[in-house]
């Protein structure tokens, strides 16, 4: 498969200079707000270690904890059921909504359906989805993708969404009042909320010692998704699992503040077991989360609670846009999760970074993304998945810099020293670093030149 | 003390002003340094762009030249990084150990191990912006990140640089935000790069000052390459320069 040209992608959304200063400023206030937040909390950078160990022993222990919740979940009389990867996924929930000739569904807040792809898996069975949180409407209503994990419309301006809304409600394309648009979309979605055959919503956290799924949110619209009706499904990925309350009290401080600075969220909300008369599933999803904990290396993005904290910090991701990663979960943590679903696919996106090391140290569960992105390229040379003409350049650069006579003629021949480093001789584009930025000049004596000419070839030795 | 230096590449090749600055600055402080005749570079720009494969005999070249020094000091923070913390292409011996344990950039070694308490030599009647790179906050701790804003505010290359006589440093925004440079990242994320050094140089030309320096002569060869560019009226100083007295 043709793996996604991030780079390429990034330029499309430079070159709207408009909406990238509009979206840099948006998600680096939030990168700030965060920073504010954390600044409130005394023991922040304990509570992240704290939420880092929960995780890994909750990973470490994971199959105790899934079957735990799975017996509890069971006893406060939700069903529960375990899909191997997407397709099992899908089917799954197809098959609970067509069984009880469900053809209308509302849903809220999943990214794991998302990494399923079940919209349109459900569409094409005849079944009607609407998204219910304002950011996945407005996406699923322009039929583009989340482009944050947070925010799925981060990247359009209120005056984009009056015009979307205008289009499809009819509604006045001169205010681009969030307040309004908020309002416009409720008033529309609310009605298929009351008539719909089955809500579902994803899962912040599963709590095993209650088999509870929680979810985090400011629009309740999961409450309305899970509760109004009878019929409700909750997808859960296996690693959402966390050992009781006491432990959820920890993410929950971490949670909204990294995400967005806030100190909670309007609703933090519980669904331990169906509304009377109804139905709750408990979709627990796997899709390639086993084979990643069994990974060395690369089991910590596991530890993911999808924050976006990383993303709002990354200079790269606000200055490419949440689309250029042509993935699911974009940014930092996508750089590191997305290779481990599909490596030829998304082998460029490790190189989509500076390896700044900002995103691992906002990251509220210390996952050490920026370790990980290091460690990804690694393996794409391993793996053979460098293009030819970048494994040619390093291997030049490799066996020039390795050999000082060959490194001392490449440096000293004047322009050939843009030659040896492979920032310039990559690819031969030396045009690319050149296109935006200046080639800076070759000094007319290197410093090796000026060391031997005023002290002599020999260690310490004067001339 | 047998004290080596270290000069990358791109210093050799493109700055060697900042060589012979290190170099003279380390001497006027007392300090016998040796410069290895033999060194090339520290296998960054290959192992850094995942071609760990192809870095590993570079990265045994700088053992052999370095193995036998208490000290090396290079003006460099992302190739001290480098061998400090991401050695690992080149066989793990006790020799390559030694190596990465005993590499100091150039602000650590003046702050930390011979503990400088002045540069009287040292004049520049100046504004300046002082930009440190990412390898050196994030990498080696040289100064408090803002993503921890409840760790106490510390900045090795802030308390030197305030040694100058004469030097006002002023503040701007984002201080610690990536400059764009990244090595091989800087060639094939062209756009996004260039955006943001152009950013970096926005703010830090809104704050009014014309002089930017560096620990990380790296971030400023591409700054300097994005200001030349849309022909911004900037100066671009490493550290050493600064204190070593030069270009007041």
């Amino acid at each position: 498969m043709k793996s996604v040209d991030q780079a390429r992608n990034a330029l499309a959304f430079l070159e709207d200079e408009a909406h990238e200063r509009a979206f840099d400023a948006l998600i680096w206030g939030l990168r700030e707000r965060r920073d504010a937040a954390a600044r409130e909390v005394a023991e922040w950078e304990e509570l992240r270690t704290l939420a880092s160990q929960i995780k890994e022993h909750t990973l470490t222990n994971l199959a105790h904890y899934l079957e735990m919740f799975e017996a509890r979940a069971t006893r406060n009389g939700a069903m529960v059921h375990w899909a191997r990867d997407a397709h099992e996924h899908n089917q799954i929930v197809y098959e609970i909504l067509s069984s009880h000739n469900a053809r209308r569904l509302v849903k809220s807040k999943s990214m794991l359906t998302e990494e399923c792809e079940m919209r349109p898996f459900l569409e094409r069975r005849g079944v009607e989805v609407t998204e219910t949180d304002l950011g996945e409407r407005i996406q699923q209503l322009d039929d583009q993708p989340p482009t944050h994990i947070v925010g799925p419309a981060f990247q359009k301006t209120p005056q984009d969404v009056a015009e979307l809304f205008h289009r499809v409600y009819g509604s006045d394309p001169r205010r681009a009042d969030p307040v309004y648009l908020a309002r416009v979309m409720r008033e529309h979605t609310r009605p298929l909320i009351l008539a719909a055959d089955a809500g579902m919503t994803g899962a912040n956290f599963a709590v095993a010692q209650t088999g509870a799924v929680v979810t985090v949110t400011n629009e309740g619209n999961a409450d309305l998704c899970g509760n109004v009706p009878k019929l409700r499904i909750c997808s859960v990925g296996i690693e959402k699992i966390i050992p009781g309350n006491d432990e959820l009290a920890v993410f929950i401080r971490l949670l909204t503040r990294s995400a967005t600075g806030e100190r909670i969220t309007q609703y933090t909300s519980h669904f331990a077991k169906p509304r009377a008369g109804g139905e709750m599933h408990i979709v627990l999803v796997d899709n390639g989360r086993s084979q990643r904990l069994a990974d060395e290396r690369f089991w910590p993005s596991l530890k993911c609670i999808r924050c976006g904290a990383c993303m709002n910090t990354c200079p790269v991701y606000r200055r490419s846009g949440g689309l250029s990663y042509g993935a699911t979960y974009m940014g930092p943590i996508g750089i590191i999760m997305m290779p481990a679903a599909d490596i030829r696919r998304y082998r460029e996106l490790p190189f989509a970074s500076t390896i700044n090391g900002s995103c691992s140290n906002v990251c509220p569960v210390q996952i050490d993304i920026h370790e990980q992105i290091y460690q990804w390229r690694e393996l794409m040379d391993d793996a053979g998945l460098f293009s030819t003409t970048k494994k040619a350049a390093m291997k030049v650069a490799g066996a020039v810099l390795s050999n000082p006579r060959v490194y001392r003629a490449a440096a000293e021949g004047g322009l050939a020293a843009l030659r040896v480093l492979p920032h310039f001789a990559l690819y031969n584009r030396v045009n690319a670093w050149g296109r935006r930025r200046d080639v800076p000049d070759p000094a007319k004596e290197t410093f090796h030149q000026w060391y031997a000419r005023t002290r002599g070839r020999a260690k310490g030795e004067r001339p | 003390m047998r004290v080596g230096l270290m000069i990358p590449c791109y210093i050799d090749m493109f700055y060697p002003q900042v060589g012979v600055a290190t170099l003279q600055l380390l001497e006027k402080l007392g300090v016998q340094v040796d410069y290895p005749f033999d060194q090339t570079c520290c296998g960054q720009p290959m192992a850094n762009s995942g071609a760990h494969i192809e870095a590993k005999a570079t990265e045994e070249l700088f053992v052999r030249n370095f193995a036998d020094y208490d000290y090396v000091v290079a003006p460099s923070g992302s190739c001290v990084h480098h061998v400090r913390n991401k050695f690992t292409a080149a066989d793990d011996t006790p020799e390559r150990r030694h190596v990465s344990a005993h590499v100091w950039d150039l602000p650590e070694f003046l702050c930390e191990v011979i503990k400088v308490e002045e540069f009287p030599w040292a004049r520049f009647p100046h504004e300046v912006a002082l930009h440190v790179s990412c390898s050196a906050i994030r990498g080696l701790g040289e100064q408090s990140m803002s993503e921890r804003p409840n760790d106490p505010w510390f900045s090795k290359p802030r308390n030197l640089l305030q040694k100058v006589n004469g030097i006002s440093i002023t503040d701007f925004d984002r201080p610690d935000e990536c400059c764009g440079f990244g090595g091989t990242f800087s060639v094939t994320e062209e756009a996004v790069s260039a955006a943001m050094g152009n950013d970096k140089l926005e703010r830090i030309g809104a704050s009014g000052v014309r002089y930017i320096v560096s620990p990380d002569m790296s971030c400023l060869m591409h700054l300097q390459g994005c200001a030349h560019r849309d022909r911004e009226d900037f100066h671009f100083l490493h550290l050493a320069q600064v204190l070593n007295g030069d270009a007041a």
